[in-house]
């Protein structure tokens, strides 16, 4: 785990694991108090370890205990509708680990039972499908990679800076690697009727979970998942089966789907009339306003992963858009006087987390440290000011704007918006 | 409920969807049938099917994996409601049976008259208007019949999806009610809720009028740095559960 006050120490083993490569001498600065390692061994070089299927499902390292989702008590009315956060301050790289994704439930985490689970497909279609789990799974299958972004996440900060933390402005976004049939083999499969235009997706929770879906996004890109970075979906993602739709919010994207029914025009369900629209400062509200625009955040330095000490730090982060690639991201030092081009790193994958690194050289002076994601569109992701102009403080979703953080001269970091 | 239950979990293939040959249904889409026939006699289809099965398009059908739906199965679990009415059962309630029903069931949570308890949603009472809004059915919800879907799909919260159509019914008239939007003796069914126009009905947009920032790319003297300056912290609030250490649960120290 990259945290910062490992860092210096990282350098030097790179620098040693660099030196020992190209047969160099090994100089004696690396070499410190006498019962550290090296030149001791540890207590795991001096015995066994255990053996293979001695954690026949693994788990994370014993010393790696503070990184769990989390959630914000305060938040909900009771934890079975509510959410958890996943650690970003921690995620290495674009893919959320299983058990880090994000949670989002509407009615509590579903234990379905793959036997008896079953997908149905009816309404404007020309022959109606109730279809097993082995039998979607005969589909040819596609994987794709993309994130699913909650769109509240930034929620909380519309008003003003709230919680200190990365994981909680911003934890409510994961990435994974999705396995499934395309929706569109499926509505395929069914025959769609001439009227057809829309699409009710519907869980097998407790919420009865469900929303309308355009047939065009259906048809698009929309994926039936049963697999999840390498494995069955996790319960907490939908297991056995959830749909994915990527680039839209998470919301959508309907866990331990069971249903879909084909329609002309949308049901305007709970989830899309009363949540997920958004309140303007007219009163008017906005519906059915689906899709993720482009929005960044730096994950070091963040309020979790404090500088230690003026010199040469790797500033990472992670941009995605929901309308497709990442084209490029800047950084500001200053709260956005300047800027500088941040580097991509690879895989740039359409609406997935897209890592961004840029080499700073602090000189310990406070610092407001900022984000600006553009993607393939030219959308450039606009600031919290230029947001609340717009919608006003009222609007609770599609919150997607640069993130300031405020270095201090102890390296201490804090969320904080600017004027 | 309990038939519902037992359709749910019955395998029930239909012999007929599971013998459906691939294409045979509906020659008007895609290949037709007898175009079918003669690919799978050359091996074309083979070729096809396995060059370019991510973008190949498919006639109904065409896979035969799967069952048939009963009607029976379908109307199980067709359970969403529209605006206009389509999807609601057969059923009645009225508001004074809504009330004792609401009572046992929902008053919990929602408090007697919509009010709410603790943290859970207020049905009632609230305005749009002011620093701290308050979206409830009486101010927010545009359409009565997502009031029965909801209550129907979702409630009550601990033990969803078993009241009978007619409790839903009613108790969708008793919220109606003391959201002063229907009368004491309106009786809700699958005619009279699409009828009922919601208050704030005609103050949804349903087009997404974004994107409705213009942030431009600036790189250099973007702003005056005597501008810049900070509005707001999150430093001391008090509000954020600790990211170390065991889950925070947040409690008064």
């Amino acid at each position: 785990m990259a945290r910062p006050a490992d860092f210096a120490q990282r350098r030097k083993l790179l620098k040693l694991g660099a030196a020992l490569a190209s047969g160099a001498v090994v100089g004696p600065r690396l070499v410190r108090a006498e019962d550290a390692s090296p030149p001791k061994d540890g207590p795991w070089s001096q015995m066994l370890g255990p053996g293979v299927v001695d954690r026949p499902y693994g788990q994370p390292s014993q010393f790696v205990k503070d990184v769990i989702r989390r959630n914000v008590p305060w938040l909900t009315a009771s934890p079975e509708s509510s959410v958890s956060f996943t650690p970003l301050q921690d995620q290495p790289g674009i893919i959320t680990a299983n058990g880090l994704f994000f949670e989002r439930y509407h009615g509590g985490r579903a234990s379905v039972d793959p036997a008896q689970h079953r997908l149905m497909i009816h309404g404007m279609v020309e022959r109606p499908l109730l279809l097993t789990m082995d039998d979607i799974r005969r589909f040819p299958s596609v994987s794709r990679i993309h994130f699913i972004e909650c769109p509240a996440n930034g929620g909380m900060e519309w008003r003003a800076a709230q919680l200190n933390s990365l994981q909680f402005t911003h934890g409510m976004v994961s990435c994974a690697e999705w396995t499934g049939v395309k929706l569109s083999t499926l509505l395929d499969e069914v025959g769609l009727k001439k009227e057809a235009k829309w699409a009710l997706v519907e869980g097998a929770d407790a919420a009865h979970m469900d929303r309308s879906l355009p047939l065009e996004k259906c048809l698009d890109d929309c994926l039936v998942a049963y697999g999840q970075n390498g494995e069955a979906l996790r319960p907490e993602q939908g297991f056995p089966l959830r749909l994915i739709v990527p680039g839209w919010q998470g919301n959508v994207n309907i866990k331990w789907l069971r249903r879909i029914e084909i329609g002309d025009q949308p049901w305007f369900t709970r989830e899309e009339t009363s949540k997920y629209t958004e309140l303007m400062p007219d009163l008017r509200s906005r519906g059915f306003t689906w899709l993720i625009y482009a929005k960044s955040v730096v994950t070091f330095p963040c309020p979790e992963k404090p500088l230690k000490g003026p010199g040469i730090y790797e500033v990472r982060g992670f941009a995605w858009s929901g309308k497709g690639r990442i084209s490029h991201v800047d950084v500001s030092y200053d709260g956005g006087v300047n800027w500088a081009r941040a580097q991509l790193q690879e895989p740039v994958l359409p609406k997935a987390l897209t890592r961004f690194t840029h080499e700073w050289r602090w000189d310990g002076k406070p610092a407001l440290v900022q984000s600006r994601a553009v993607d393939e569109t030219g959308f450039v992701q606009p600031t919290i000011s230029e947001l609340r102009a717009v919608r006003g403080v009222n609007a609770i979703y599609n919150n997607n704007s640069i993130q300031t953080w405020q270095v201090k001269a102890d390296g201490s970091v804090f969320d904080v918006q600017l004027s | 409920m309990s038939s519902f239950r037992r359709r749910g979990s019955r395998s029930d293939r239909s012999p007929d969807g599971a013998k459906r040959e691939p294409g045979s249904a509906y020659p008007r889409m895609g290949f037709p049938r007898i175009a079918l026939r003669s690919m799978r006699a050359t091996g074309m289809l083979l070729t096809l099917a396995s060059s370019a099965m991510a973008q190949e398009r498919h006639p109904p059908g065409y896979f035969g994996y799967g069952a048939a739906p009963t009607p029976a199965q379908i109307a199980g679990w067709a359970i969403a409601v529209r605006p206009d009415g389509r999807g609601l059962p057969p059923g009645r309630g009225n508001v004074d049976h809504g009330a004792d029903v609401y009572a046992a069931q929902c008053a919990a949570c929602h408090g007697t008259f919509g009010e709410g308890e603790a943290r859970y949603p207020k049905l009632t009472g609230g305005s749009l208007k002011g620093d701290r809004p308050e979206p409830t059915v009486g101010t927010y919800w545009p359409y009565a019949t997502t009031l029965f879907d909801y209550i129907n799909r979702a409630m009550p919260f601990p033990a969803p999806h078993q009241l009978s159509p007619d409790d839903v019914y009613a108790i969708t008239a008793y919220v109606l009610n003391v959201n002063n939007i229907v009368d004491n003796n309106f009786v809700a069914d699958r005619d009279s809720l699409p009828k009922v126009k919601m208050p704030n009905r005609d103050m949804f947009i349903w087009q997404d009028p974004r994107p409705d920032t213009t942030a431009k790319e600036c790189m250099t003297n973007c702003v005056d740095p005597k501008s810049v300056r900070i509005d707001s912290t999150a430093e001391g609030k008090d509000l954020t559960p600790r990211t170390t250490g065991p889950l925070d649960e947040m409690k008064p120290k």
